[in-house]
């Protein structure tokens, strides 16, 4: 029973560390259709940010939930500001330039900072389920998970802004036309989904080692999830996460952590095979959940 | 496509002949020019180039994306590695280096050509791809993960990869000069084969597909096949560089699949030019002529360098230096001043 208990919660864990590691790269996607291929390296850029500033004397709470995101949303700004801005449209360009630019990110933090593994201990210690001990931070990792998707949910769905990005979305010449601009709308989208990868970056960076190439362990995962989840960005990236977390966390506890995350690849690629445009895109479930955001 | 465009037009038999030329001149002569070390590292860009012309093909005339050639490399420098451990002979095994990652290119070209995806999709997929093999032969580490008498040694990679030898022969493997002669006298023969196989019908086809993939279709192609084969011969090529790679150092490691070498390849015909076959092999060896220069110093990182290069060229240059070199020249007397900018990549003929 402790065991069916210990298996929950890490498959729980599991699903809520693939939803902040592909949100932010789900809210650029869905809404620009730019494949930002540079997303491991604005996560690790967060958890850069969050080690730093603690070990510079911050709050560890400041560092992580407000320091990570400013900083990669200002990042993500200038990024957007100096090269995205003249490839929309041009898709693969962007997945190129972007990893040309997390190429570079590697090379600088790895110049700066070097190539040890840097990190800070997770807060709250342990607890046990059953005979088993495990960490009480992984909670953390799920509320800030469920209120990451349902801030972005909530924000798309009741603001004026979320509104007005979802028409630009759509039809980015009606929006232009009834005195928006498009530009703009893009730019804000880009720095709101650079700010959710660097929260996450700093919300992860306690339980995973934080070194310049970290971006490369998360990317795969990321890019699949969103490209299973489908069109809408919330509902799509929670299902999508639901679904590989729980076939790799059990393929975890069968095998080994590395075939679990091989096979969650797998089965997200037999399942783009079968629904091509993901779960939210296509078949009986695309139907079913075409008007969900 | 006019016969004067395609590859029986004079200039382009012409330019034909003066490129095998070159190449013939290169493998005779750079053993006069250089010394040992010279040689060797003219060896492992010579399998670069290799490597970079199936990128070349794939992408620059089949119109795919693949962002994970890769794992084709890596699979076919494991394929040999492995094979030549058991065999001794490296004939077989060298022909195992070509077939594993053609049949596996096949495999995976059917989830994503007849799944008809669409172009980013692949650059993601093969990407995952990569990765998954990255992972997992990165923890094959262990007695368990022997094949035959061949441990794969996990993220520490296969030492002692037993050479090339004479064909039927084990017992007289290639010295550095003979294996020179070999990756150059390989890289030569794929050159000649894309060449063959882009002026037959069925690469006309493959570049109609790339300029039109509807149309192509509309014209009763089934444009999945062809994309399936193209990929699967690109898949050959990279495995025969892996095969050469691992030839070169008698070595072979999960870095192979990393994603810095994806991102290299890409970087090679993204540079050297887009549709060419001359590009990606000029900038195989112009970037890894970049990497040993900055490996030899410790200011900047060759990440970061290699990184700055890919987002100046996607940026200012995005078809490359050969078609803009190509352009320049057609500027010269006698030819429309408009037609520069017209310059279709079908029409190069390096």
């Amino acid at each position: 029973m402790a065991l069916v208990a210990l298996i929950a919660f890490n498959v729980a864990n599991s699903i809520a560390v693939l939803v902040l590691l592909s949100l932010g790269l789900g809210v650029i996607y869905g809404m620009m259709r730019v494949i930002n291929l540079a997303h491991g390296e604005f996560l690790m850029l967060g958890a850069y940010t969050t080690v730093v500033s603690a070990n510079a004397g911050l709050n560890l709470w400041v560092a992580m939930l407000v320091a990570a995101p400013l900083a990669v949303g200002l990042f993500g700004l200038a990024v957007e500001r100096l090269f995205i801005r003249f490839l929309y449209g041009r898709i693969i360009d962007t997945m190129l330039a972007t990893w040309g630019l997390s190429l570079a990110v590697v090379g600088l933090v790895t110049t700066v900072f070097g190539t040890t593994v840097r990190g800070v201990s997770a807060p709250f210690g342990g607890f046990a389920i059953g005979g088993y001990q495990t960490s009480v931070y992984s909670w953390f990792v799920i509320a800030v998970a469920a209120a990451m998707a349902a801030g972005v949910w909530l924000v798309l769905r009741f603001t004026r802004f979320g509104l007005v990005v979802r028409a630009t979305m759509q039809n980015p010449d009606m929006a232009a036309a009834l005195g928006v601009s498009p530009q703009r709308i893009y730019m804000m989208t880009f720095a709101l989904g650079s700010a959710l990868a660097g929260l996450a970056g700093g919300v992860l960076a306690p339980v995973s080692g934080v070194s310049p190439v970290m971006g490369g362990a998360f990317i795969a995962r990321a890019f699949i999830t969103v490209l299973g989840g489908g069109p809408a960005i919330v509902t799509g990236t929670s299902l999508a996460s639901g679904l590989f977390g729980s076939i790799s966390e059990v393929a975890t506890f069968f095998t080994t952590p590395v075939f679990g995350q091989v096979a969650l690849l797998l089965a997200a690629l037999v399942m783009i095979r079968i629904l091509p445009q993901g779960i939210t895109g296509s078949g009986l479930t695309g139907r079913l959940l075409r008007r969900s955001l | 496509m006019t016969g004067s465009k395609g590859f029986a037009g004079t200039a382009g038999w012409a330019g034909f002949a003066a490129m095998v030329a070159a190449g013939f001149a290169l493998l005779l002569g750079l053993p006069l020019v250089f010394d040992l070390f010279g040689l060797l590292q003219m060896t492992v860009f010579a399998a670069m180039a290799v490597l970079a012309l199936s990128q070349g093909f794939i992408w620059g005339y089949g119109g795919i994306m693949s962002f994970g050639q890769t794992a084709f490399f890596g699979l076919g420098g494991y394929a040999y590695a492995v094979a030549a451990m058991n065999m001794g002979d490296s004939t077989v095994p060298v022909l195992l280096s070509v077939l594993l990652p053609a049949l596996f290119a096949a495999l995976l070209g059917y989830f994503m050509f007849y799944g008809r995806i669409s172009d980013a999709y692949i650059g993601v997929i093969t990407l995952t791809v990569t990765v998954i093999l990255f992972n997992v032969v990165n923890s094959t580490a262990g007695d368990f993960y022997t094949i035959g008498n061949a441990p794969l040694g996990g993220f520490n990679g296969m030492p002692s990869v037993p050479p090339l030898n004479v064909p039927g022969d084990p017992s007289s493997p290639l010295d550095p000069q003979q294996t020179w002669y070999a990756a150059m006298g390989a890289l030569l023969l794929v050159y000649v084969l894309l060449r063959a196989i882009l002026a037959s019908r069925f690469g006309r086809v493959v570049v109609a597909i790339r300029e039109n993939e509807t149309r192509a279709q509309l014209l009763g192609y089934d444009t999945r096949l062809y994309k399936l084969i193209v990929f699967a011969i690109g898949g050959g090529i990279a495995g025969l560089a892996g095969c050469l790679y691992a030839n070169w150092g008698s070595f072979i490691s999960p870095t192979v699949f990393g994603l810095a070498t994806s991102a290299q390849v890409l970087i090679y015909v993204l540079v050297g030019g887009l549709g060419t076959l001359l590009g990606p092999i000029l900038g195989a060896v112009g970037i890894q002529y970049l990497i040993s220069v900055i490996g030899a110093q410790e200011v900047v990182n060759a990440n970061l360098v290699l990184g700055a290069v890919l987002v100046v060229f996607v940026l200012l240059v995005p078809q490359g230096l050969v078609p803009v070199v190509q352009g320049l020249f057609r500027r010269v007397p006698g030819l429309r001043r408009g037609r520069v900018a017209e310059t279709a990549p079908v029409e190069v003929e390096l």
